[in-house]
């Protein structure tokens, strides 16, 4: 199903829809205030554009320079080319380890790889320990946003979700009682843990070692209790010094919540004495995006969710509209290059206005790439017959001055004299909700040609 | 300096007003202004929807029409943005080059290339700023509320010198109002519910009129405000500035 008809749908009940955009509004005024707190805000969002611009070009470089030095820490290292790859690693790990009970904390890229079911298949338990990453699996859904993974969800509606799967008591959707019930429920599954899987928000090249950032603390809670700790990243997620964490530690929590850093920025560099530490390093199309000119900064993303926040249209049609594992602006630049067809009504969820681009920590020309995805789309998958015929036509009527004047006034004549019922069919989509605008008698061409007879 | 006035296609065929005004206010201001009659369309919605490849006749027209001028202006950021940014796809002739450095959105023009910002209007309204997208992200010709920036903005530096015109804050100071061309119609519940709460921001900020440097973004407000009767009116900003109530 298309965006724009998930969206309809999410729009049949506006008090959600307004208590969703309000929800965001709020976390992207708390991103403004964090940012006017840094001198040189745009500064460093130039340097952290460029670090990520040097990374990709010299990628492979810099991949290699973080694998030997991982290693030198007494780390494992792993490569997977895609999601398949992925799952199978992990797996051959855990299965090495016997290890039947997984905690995992916030990971975008797992549920890219849709690891859970495939673990699951396999008989081994995974709960994912990030309170909102919670909340979405016991209600068996998908993360609606990569920051904030159930902000589909009001408290009252977690209030019942609690009730059934964890019997709590109604509480009206008190968040610090629902809170606390989660996590007594969680440390059980801490402390059985014989296994703990994260992602990875940065993985330094000079040092080999990874920095995974959380509120919860849960990815330490994890990683520290059990025998392996498994790290699971995509190759873009290299930066080259560990004094680049400056920059980006500084843009990631301010972007994302409007926090000036977050609660916990946990620092991985070589194994507890008994413990394993293995990193998979995953392609799953990042180098065919990186071969995309016009498309290769959008792996610049540190997936911080604030072109999400920003998005009046995001705001208003929730994540789960996009149907993928990113939703919003970003989402809809990176998830065509997946998959063309199913996604290709990503790019037209947009007015194009450029705020996505404006907070981008890391300067990604969203809607830029956005406008490019358009016009591939446009010649490589099928298009509507009447979307394409009108506009078709309408490239050939605004090519030729004859046919543009037929055109504006056949279409002025119709708007004038025709009577609502068929002006306000069924076919005029801009009319359920909207008056056509009021035709005067002439257009301009006529009153110049009039009123300034000796020009032009 | 010779000025060649670009009247978009949809405010040519359906707002007129916009159009009158904008030359009466050039005129105003002593330029030497000409009206090329053999112009269509920048060719926007095209290239919006994908078919850009299909809008190289309309980009071409435009640059047969313009060439000659030292500036072309129009009362429409968003247009003279596409032109700016997006005749890319055209060989970049010297003709193709002059014309998109020299077009100006109307605003910018008076303010930037006459220094101007009191032409003796005088409106005697509590007028809100519809600040849109493409003049204000693509143009630049304000401060964005995501960038940390020092504020400024081309058009509020026109409306506050309008004799008793009274220019009211708003809650969201630049936030799209979903129309976004044939945005507008392919996902029209989001781009109905946007326009409903850009309206909403004005209502409850005692906003009489809304105003703005690109009558597309006007026209889908206004298409909300009839349906619904509410009590605003839109209004162009060059139809503010040319007027003496």
């Amino acid at each position: 199903m298309s965006h724009s008809k998930k969206a309809a749908i999410f729009n049949k009940d506006e008090a959600k829809v307004n208590w969703h955009d309000k929800a965001l509004w709020y976390v992207r005024e708390k991103r403004d205030n964090a940012a006017h707190g840094v001198k040189g805000w745009e500064y460093l969002r130039d340097t952290a554009s460029k670090i990520k611009g040097n990374v990709l070009s010299n990628l492979d470089n810099y991949l290699i320079e973080f694998e030997a030095n991982a290693i030198k820490n007494n780390i494992k290292v792993h490569w997977a080319s895609n999601a398949e790859e992925h799952n199978k690693i992990v797996h051959k790990i855990l299965e090495e380890h016997n290890a039947k009970n997984v905690v995992k904390s916030k990971s975008m890229l797992t549920e890219e790889c849709h690891l859970n079911p495939f673990l699951e298949a396999k008989g081994i338990e995974v709960v994912d320990t990030d309170l909102g990453e919670y909340i979405v699996q016991i209600a068996e859904e998908t993360p609606s946003h990569i920051v904030l993974p159930a902000i589909h969800k009001t408290k009252e509606e977690v209030d019942e979700l609690f009730q059934e799967h964890l019997g709590t008591n109604p509480s009206n959707g008190n968040p610090e009682y629902l809170t606390n019930e989660a996590r007594k429920h969680l440390l059980n599954k801490f402390i059985e843990a014989d296994g703990a899987i994260t992602g990875v928000n940065f993985a330094i090249a000079e040092t080999g070692g990874i920095v995974v950032c959380t509120n919860e603390g849960n990815a330490d809670m994890g990683a520290h209790l059990a025998p392996v700790h498994i790290a699971c990243m995509g190759i873009e997620k290299i930066i080259p010094k560990e004094a680049d964490l400056g920059v980006f530690l500084r843009l990631l929590a301010r972007s994302a919540t409007g926090q000036p850093i977050t609660t916990y920025s946990s620092h991985f560099n070589k194994p507890a004495e008994g413990t394993e530490i293995h990193i998979v390093i995953v392609d799953n199309g990042r180098t065919e995006q990186l071969s995309r000119e016009d498309f290769r900064s959008s792996l610049h993303c540190i997936r911080c969710g604030a072109c999400m926040n920003t998005c009046p249209i995001y705001r208003r049609s929730g994540g789960h509209s996009y149907d993928a594992t990113i939703p919003g602006p970003i989402g809809s630049i990176l998830s065509p290059g997946k998959d063309l067809k199913k996604h290709s009504s990503l790019p037209f969820a947009s007015t194009l206005c450029g705020s996505c681009s404006n907070v981008c920590p890391v300067k990604i020309n969203i809607h830029e790439q956005l406008y490019k995805w358009r016009q591939i789309i446009v010649k490589e998958e099928s298009q509507p017959v009447v979307k394409k015929s009108i506009l078709k036509i309408t490239g050939k009527v605004l090519g030729n001055r004859t046919l543009y004047n037929l055109v504006g006034k056949s279409a002025r004549f119709m708007l004038k004299y025709a009577p609502r019922f068929m002006v306000y069919s069924k076919l005029n989509t801009w009319g359920k909700a909207r008056e056509l605008p009021e035709v005067k008698n002439e257009n301009f061409d006529t009153w110049y040609k009039i009123n300034r007879k000796n020009n032009g | 300096m010779k000025v060649g006035l670009f009247i978009p296609c949809y405010i040519n065929q359906l707002f007129p007003q916009v159009a009158i005004a904008t030359l009466e206010l050039l005129e105003k201001l002593n330029i030497d202004v000409y009206y090329p009659n053999e112009q269509t369309c920048c060719g926007q919605p095209l290239g919006n929807s994908g078919y850009e490849e299909d809008s190289k006749g309309a980009c071409r027209l435009f640059v047969e029409n313009f060439k000659e001028y030292d500036y072309i202006v129009g009362p429409s950021g968003s247009c003279i943005y596409h032109v700016k940014k997006h005749f890319d796809i055209l060989e970049q002739t010297s003709e193709v080059i002059k014309v998109r450095n020299n077009a100006f959105e109307l605003c910018e023009f008076i303010v930037k290339i006459l220094g101007k910002t009191d032409i003796g209007a005088s409106f005697p309204y509590k007028v809100g700023l519809h600040k849109s997208c493409h003049g204000l992200r693509g143009l630049h010709l304000g401060s964005c509320s995501e960038t940390m920036d020092s504020h400024y903005s081309t058009e509020e530096d026109l409306l506050n010198n309008v004799k008793g015109l009274e220019l009211m804050s708003l809650t969201r100071k630049d936030e799209c109002c979903g129309f976004g061309g044939t945005f507008s119609v392919f996902e029209e519940a989001i781009s109905v519910k946007m326009g409903k709460d850009r309206i909403q921001d004005h209502l409850d900020n005692g906003v009489e009129v809304i105003t703005g440097a690109d009558h597309s973004c006007l026209m889908h407000l206004e298409g909300l405000l009839n349906r619904n009767e509410e009590p605003l009116k839109v209004m162009h900003i060059a139809e503010i500035l040319n007027s003496t109530i």
